[in-house]
């Protein structure tokens, strides 16, 4: 295939990963590897080198809104960033040990679960006092709401810290953002406001991704020629995305379509990785 | 003793917010720059990522600026990758240097941890 087709290809397709990516809050990967490596036939070394790189441009241009606004906890950013960077290294240095077929199981897998965590009905409890530990790391801070800022407390840090290194572990691995690992860890374990996990998850995903991409910078894994369509394409997409959930007031049916589109995705790599194609 | 937002977290948010702006709005220039300048150059010739091609020779920053310097799409956008990927790394410093302000130690040592541990990283990709 000729340089160009491929780009235009690539372009388009990461543009409709990115517009999904940002509506459903799961990120451009989850489609874009898929599209890369079952559509294209691209090595999936080089498809999470790639789509490392584009969640690294989602994360950090949503993330600069949020931050200003000051929806985002710093403090419990950064103190999680330890536990992610030591996962997404960990997962980094595995991924390149570890046979590509076992990758896009597991990455099936990761799918499956995502499109399931989306749908469980989450209830919302915010307690204003902290756990002892978040306390002493003063995790626990105010939101601002229409009605004025409200006050919130962290629990189980430890186990939410755990958790984390997973996450990373995960996103260093496959090259996604695994948003939906940190927003579990950080509303259902620790009990943060939705509002503020979803934003520091997002805040959080592109420090990450960092640690991992530094990796598969250096081991040439991420190629120019194939980053710049999958960045340009996702960047512009999540752009668009963000200006349609402004404006959308039912999100009944974002939801079936993302869980159809990642159901089909899931089987295939499940599929393609079991019976050795990938 | 939950944390107040202060005049100095404040200045934080912005610097941070400022900080991943800029970096993502001028990283995506130059690779979209050099995306021009490889299609132009390469557009018709024949890719194939289906294996492993090797490490290319502008992983390095002086391969890089070599390829700049020639005028090669390909280093080009792999400068705006580099860009790209040190805006958050960036981010972790800024947030550094506003916690050192605050005088808040236990926060500035766990921010120099998380830049340790992407340092770590860099040279752990380094080692082969």
């Amino acid at each position: 295939m000729s340089v160009i087709v491929l780009t235009l290809i690539i372009l388009i397709g990461a543009y409709f990963a990115g517009l999904l990516g940002s509506l459903t809050g799961l990120g451009g990967g989850f489609i874009i590897i898929p599209l890369l490596t079952l559509g294209l036939h691209v090595n999936i070394h080089y498809a999470i080198g790639a789509s490392l790189v584009s969640v690294i441009a989602t994360s950090s241009g949503s993330a600069a809104a949020y931050v200003k606004e000051g929806i985002t906890n710093i403090r419990i950013g950064m103190f999680l960033e330890i536990a992610t960077t030591i996962g997404a290294l960990a997962g980094a240095m595995l991924a390149l040990h570890v046979q590509t077929h076992v990758i896009a199981v597991i990455f099936g897998l990761i799918l499956a679960f995502s499109a399931v965590m989306s749908f469980i009905k989450k209830v919302e409890v915010i307690n204003a006092e902290g756990s002892a530990a978040a306390t002493a790391l003063r995790l626990n801070s105010t939101f601002p709401t229409p009605n004025g800022p409200v006050k919130y407390g962290v629990c189980n840090v430890g186990g939410g810290f755990f958790m984390m290194v997973f996450a990373g572990l995960i996103s260093g691995l496959l090259g996604i953002g695994s948003g939906a690992l940190k927003v579990l860890a950080m509303d259902t374990i620790m009990r943060i406001p939705f509002k503020v996990s979803t934003t520091t998850s997002n805040f959080m995903i592109g420090v990450t991704a960092a640690a991992s991409a530094v990796v598969y910078l250096q081991r040439g894994y991420i190629d120019p020629g194939l980053s710049m369509p999958v960045v340009v394409g996702v960047l512009l997409g999540a752009l668009s995305g963000s200006k349609i959930l402004v404006h959308t007031t039912s999100s009944g049916w974002l939801r079936w379509l993302f869980t159809i589109v990642v159901g089909i995705l899931a089987f295939q790599m499940i599929y393609n990785g079991l019976t050795g194609k990938i | 003793m939950a944390a107040q937002p202060n005049f100095k977290d404040k200045d934080m948010q912005v610097a941070i917010g400022w900080v991943l702006r800029v970096g993502v709005i001028v990283s995506i220039a130059v690779v979209f720059f050099g995306g021009v300048v490889y299609l132009y150059r390469h557009g018709h010739s024949l890719t194939n990522y289906s294996t492993f091609n090797g490490v290319p020779d502008f992983v390095n920053p002086s391969g890089i600026i070599n390829g700049i310097l020639a005028f090669r799409g390909r280093a080009i956008i792999q400068a705006g990758i580099l860009l790209l990927v040190a805006t958050p790394v960036l981010r972790v410093c800024c947030s550094a240097i506003g916690f050192i302000a605050e005088k808040d130690w236990l926060y500035t040592a766990i921010t120099i941890a998380v830049l340790l541990i992407i340092f770590i990283s860099m040279l752990t990709g380094h080692a082969g």
